[in-house]
């Protein structure tokens, strides 16, 4: 049981690793500060939901598992806001120039 | 090489090259910014160093609060900002503070490197006593009963520093709102965010504060997560600084170092010492002393990147 | 398993300070603004991975303050960028 969980728990970091990637490469790459706002926000978010996928089985009880999880919606709640904002921000400011 | 040297390798890395980045960029607002991306990635490395309680203190008080106090001086100093990076010292004054620099630097590294092996501690003693005192959590058995007294003056002279950022106010503006008004589209995402962040952060605040007594936390990183939620709501112009002659917010203030004195001076009828504890309520004292903290903190802190007096409050 | 979730915490911060490399520079205050939200995020990710490769629980009270601390102080740059006005910006005295 605990290899399943190992496995299911490298799995899902593997694949929160590669949305991590796949953001700094939008990061990079994307010609627009618009543009990478959406790679940054939206890859991250989904790279730390794997993440935390991931560690749940390891996380030692109920409790902690709701923590961890707690943690990924706050940071969800907190870039959907924040996305909102700064892409205002960079709207303005290619506006002014 | 190990994993985790490779780790704390490329952390030191991120730490210096973004350390030397706020240094060197021109604009305020962009050094701002990498000042507090700096903070954030040096609270990993207190994580390293197994210092949970500074790292909570970094990410709370170190990067957040310093940043936006950061960001008001920028903006108050945006009229002379042209002028401040026209002006470039002379050749001799900049070798000369290189120098002094590398001399520091040097002095630094030496103190570090040459500490005795293995170095002087008072580490066993302090934890064969911490059992006496109630609390698990062994610094914050230092902070509030080994080295109480140091704490309580720290949280007065947090006061007088707010006196001193009210005393910046116009005769005419005193005991008024302290910063302008924010106004924010009351539909929009930021207002959002203000009405539905707060109370998580609030209960994370006082989650932190409570978990001191036994795993790290305490009443500092606690008030100042509480205090950055204040400031959320504010900026978004969900809720208004009070005006800081209200009798209520006075209270508060006062609040942390008033208990804090009266448990002190009650030490020498229980205890036999200014700031002793007798030993069966030493942790019931010390929870009484931390909830008039978490309060002044938060509202010291909110009231200081507020700013000083600048609306007045009289109709 | 230590050394896989070690490795992965590495790779995040690597793929942080990639992103910060271009961020910082990033011509305009609007490529600065991200720059909390994504240290905030990877650090979040690398403090868990930490935690649970190391087993100190109380690295997830770290990870949780960083969440709060980072979204507040992306709110306070978008407040403070030295720009023009829109409905959540201006500031009023009387």
């Amino acid at each position: 049981m605990s290899l399943v969980l190992d496995v299911f728990s490298i799995a899902a970091i593997c694949a929160g690793a590669f949305f991590f990637l796949a953001g700094t490469a939008g990061l990079l790459r994307f010609p627009d500060a618009l543009t990478r706002l959406h790679a940054l926000t939206k890859a991250d978010n989904l790279g730390l939901g794997l993440v935390v996928l991931g560690l749940l089985p390891r996380a030692g009880g109920v409790l902690p598992a709701l923590k961890l999880i707690a943690i990924w919606l706050l940071v969800l709640l907190a870039s959907a806001i924040v996305s909102q904002l700064i892409g205002r921000a960079a709207r303005r400011e290619s506006r002014l120039q | 090489m190990s994993w985790t040297l490779a780790l704390e390798a490329g952390l030191a890395a991120l730490v210096l090259g973004v350390a030397v980045w706020t240094l060197s960029v021109r604009q305020t607002f962009a050094a701002v910014v990498a000042f507090v991306v700096y903070g954030l990635a040096l609270t990993l490395v207190w994580v390293r160093l197994s210092a949970l309680d500074v790292a909570l203190t970094e990410a709370a008080i170190g990067s957040g609060l310093t940043g936006v106090l950061l960001l008001g001086a920028a903006a108050r100093l945006r009229a002379t900002e042209a002028d401040a990076v026209a002006e470039r010292p002379g050749a001799g004054v900049r070798a000369a503070a290189a120098a002094l620099a590398a001399l520091v630097a040097l002095a630094l590294a030496a103190a570090v490197l040459y500490l005795p092996e293995p170095a002087h501690t008072l580490a066993p003693a302090a934890m064969a006593e911490l059992p006496a005192t109630g609390m698990r959590n062994a610094v914050t058995g230092v902070l509030m009963a080994y080295r109480a007294a140091d704490t309580l003056l720290e949280k007065v002279v947090v006061l007088i520093s707010l006196i001193g950022v009210w005393s910046l106010a116009q005769d005419k503006l005193w005991g008024g709102r302290p910063g302008l008004l924010h106004h924010a589209d009351p539909d929009g995402a930021l207002a959002f965010l203000a009405r539905r962040l707060p109370p998580v952060g609030i209960v994370a605040g006082i989650y932190i504060a409570w978990l001191g007594a036994d795993q790290p936390g305490g009443a500092f990183p606690g008030g100042t997560i509480i205090a950055a939620m204040w400031l959320l709501a504010m900026m978004a112009g969900v809720t208004d600084a009070p005006p800081i002659s209200r009798r209520w917010l006075r209270l508060v203030l006062v609040a942390g170092p008033a208990v804090f004195l009266a448990v002190g001076f009650s030490g020498f009828f229980t205890a036999g010492a200014f700031l002793a504890y007798p030993v069966a309520y030493a942790k019931a004292l010390i929870v009484v002393i931390e909830v008039g903290m978490v309060l002044t903190i938060a509202a010291t802190l909110g009231l200081l990147m507020a700013g000083p007096p600048e609306r007045s409050d009289k109709p | 398993m230590t050394g896989f979730l070690l490795a992965a915490a590495g790779f995040v911060l690597a793929m942080v300070a990639l992103g910060l490399v271009r961020i910082l520079r990033g011509p305009g205050n609007a490529d600065r603004l991200m720059a909390a939200q994504l240290m905030g995020t990877g650090g979040i990710a690398t403090l868990l991975l930490l935690g649970a490769a190391t087993d100190v629980p109380a690295t997830r009270d770290a990870a949780l303050t960083l969440a709060l601390l980072a979204i507040f102080a992306t709110v306070a740059f978008v407040k403070g960028i030295p720009a023009a006005d829109d409905p959540d910006r201006t500031q009023e005295s009387e």
